[in-house]
């Protein structure tokens, strides 16, 4: 008897210590912060001090242009980034993926990008960028050509460069390992028939890469909204508030202006448009299995 | 016709490649370049790459944790090593406990039938799109406030006594509270990325040792951990980088002695001297991570495509 039970127990004992902390740490807080969108909050307030005030902080929020403002530019943001670096990365894999010497070299530093802390690289970019002695200025000028206000005039498009940079690597190295566990049979089989290298490309390689493409592509944009740290130490969010994406505005929202309802209204429209990207993700995994289930089920009729 | 190893290519190719080293590894080295040179040299851009390297920065920036008083400094007044103590006592902890919970949780995900496997299962993934920015509010809220213990009372008292200080004992502001967060924030990616490896260790051995009269934690303990030790480097790798770069959430909950590094940088980058040093704290920051990819760029590799193409 004590035995059987202990068995059923063990599961739970394995569980128990990830399930408290996340339930203490992730879960609780999320529900937390969700009750207190409904209430005008101040830091210095415990949150059983505050008013409850209804959906007023989500209906401030859809009445304010700074909020619209961010909305945008963070949509902009996370779709021109995404969709630029999906075409590079894409590209950059089919082009290279033969057997090359240096390939593994720029397979191991392409990774360096990603790993360096995102305070560190947006440190790096902005004196890189910088009007008077940055980097690409200097170069500018060595070329006798006008020089750009990269952090002024076009404060958006040098964050997304930056982005661009970090996060390419990414999606090359995940859609060269999709290239490199194709089936070798269709491709020789196309070579074979005689197609040449577009064709082999665009009836063969990427539809048979399509659904890690739509995976890479989904977690890359579920983490372009998450992106801060770069554009925090590159613009600080400025000038005006060109690159103020949400998340930044969430925190400045927190701590300047000391709302903290509106900053958990905000959060909550972000996790709302995050769900709905992540419920795609798990659609369309579900979708790709129950597909993939069914085409072996026909083959085994078949055979 | 082709070598043993390498195919023949067009020479274009072996340019393309140079060139995407260059581009992901310039501005790594710019970095370095620029934390081994005088204030003055770097925004005159005198010398270019032909200069004198000092290590003058790096005794600025960790000038309280130096056992010599370097001789260009009257007085130290930039502390950054505290913070550098900070950030690896934080890093490493979290990393630990991240991975021993983790791995639990993963292998109980994928051994055993029980009772809400598949919500457990399915909470954990959607929990992973969670931005930090997100937690800010409510970590903020409940690390300040509700997760404080009363002064007064039996345990808070006892805390009290030991350590000093006045007020309730709160987990803002210590290395506990900072930990806390970044192991639930990491778990649900730990869990997941180990799932897909721990799928791949064989049950016979696992009933072999059962067999053997191992019980079910010896098991997995002894026989399964041994073999999935690269999905562990990956998912520790991935798990420290998080907690040693990580910036708001340390940010909100840090007070002067609990700093971590990436606060001090992101608080002092917009001040126009001191840029040397500036750049010298931010290579010491990027140290960790060039090293991991360098060593074990293949773990990274490997645990990247586990994640996504396994998905």
């Amino acid at each position: 008897m004590t035995r059987i039970s202990a068995n059923r127990l063990t599961p739970y004992m394995f569980i128990a210590p990830a399930a408290l902390v996340m339930l203490i740490a992730l879960f609780y807080p999320i529900a937390y912060m969700i009750w207190g969108s409904f209430r005008d909050w101040d830091p210095s307030q415990t949150i059983g001090e505050t008013d409850f005030v209804g959906l007023a902080n989500y209906a401030r929020l859809l009445r304010d242009p700074a909020f619209h403002e961010s909305f945008w530019v963070t949509l902009v943001f996370a779709f021109t980034v995404v969709s630029v670096e999906m075409v590079l990365g894409v590209g950059l894999a089919l082009l290279l993926d033969r057997n090359i010497r240096g390939m593994s070299v720029l397979r191991t530093l392409f990774i360096l990008p990603m790993m360096i802390a995102p305070v560190v690289v947006g440190l790096i970019w902005r004196y890189m960028f910088h009007q008077t002695y940055g980097t690409f200025n200097r170069f500018l000028e060595a070329l006798g050509l006008p020089t750009v206000d990269w952090l002024g005039q076009n404060a958006l498009l040098s964050v997304i460069i930056a982005d661009i940079w970090q996060w390419t690597p990414f999606i090359f190295i995940l859609s060269l390992a999709a290239l490199q566990s194709l089936p070798r049979s269709a491709l020789e089989a196309a070579r074979i028939d005689g197609a040449t290298g577009w064709q082999q490309i665009i009836y063969i390689k990427l539809p048979l890469m399509m659904p890690v493409l739509i995976v890479t592509m989904l977690l890359r944009l579920i983490d372009a909204f998450k992106v801060l740290e770069v554009i925090l130490v590159l613009t600080g969010g400025g000038p005006g508030l060109q690159t103020e994406i949400l998340a930044l505005r969430i925190a400045r929202t927190a701590r300047e202006f000391r709302e903290l309802g509106e900053a958990a209204a905000m959060s909550n429209y972000l996790l709302m448009l995050l769900m709905v990207l992540t419920l795609g993700m798990f659609a369309f995994t579900r979708w790709q299995e129950a597909r993939a289930r069914r085409l072996r089920f026909t083959q085994e009729e078949e055979g | 016709m082709a070598a043993p190893t390498h195919d023949r290519q067009n020479p274009a190719f072996f340019a393309l490649i140079a060139v995407l080293i260059f581009m992901s590894v310039g501005p790594v080295l710019l970095l370095l370049a620029n934390s081994l040179k005088l204030d003055v040299d770097i925004t005159s851009g005198a010398g270019g790459l032909l200069f004198m390297p000092t290590i003058r920065n790096y005794e600025t920036a960790l000038c309280d944790i130096l056992w010599y008083q370097p001789e260009h400094l009257r007085f130290c007044q930039i502390r950054f090593g505290g913070a550098f103590i900070n950030s690896i006592i934080i890093a490493l902890v979290s990393t630990a406990l991240t991975l021993i919970m983790g791995t639990m949780a993963a292998y109980a995900l994928v051994r055993f039938r029980f009772m809400g496997r598949d919500s457990l299962s399915l909470s954990t993934l959607a929990v992973r799109m969670i931005p930090p920015a997100v937690l800010l509010v409510p970590v903020f809220g409940l690390w300040n406030n509700a997760f404080c213990l009363d002064r007064d009372g039996l345990v808070g008292g006892m805390i009290r006594e030991i350590f000093g200080g006045r007020g309730d004992v709160c987990l803002a502001g210590t290395h506990s509270g900072i930990i806390l967060i970044y192991v639930a924030m990491n778990l649900p990616f730990v869990i997941w990325i180990l799932q897909s490896f721990i799928v791949q260790v064989p049950y016979s051995l696992e009933e072999a040792a059962r067999v053997d009269g191992a019980g079910p934690f010896q098991t997995f303990f002894l026989v399964v951990l041994p073999l999935i030790k690269p999905g562990l480097a990956a998912a520790a790798i991935f798990t420290f980088r998080i907690a040693w770069n990580e910036y708001l959430l340390a940010s909100a909950l840090a007070d002067r002695n609990t700093m971590t590094v990436p606060i001090l940088i992101v608080n002092n980058a917009s001040e126009f001297d001191g840029l040397g040093t500036i750049f010298a704290t931010g290579m010491l920051l990027a140290i960790p991570p060039i090293l991991f990819t360098l060593f074990a760029s293949r773990q990274i590799i490997t645990g990247m495509t586990a994640g996504a193409v396994k998905g």
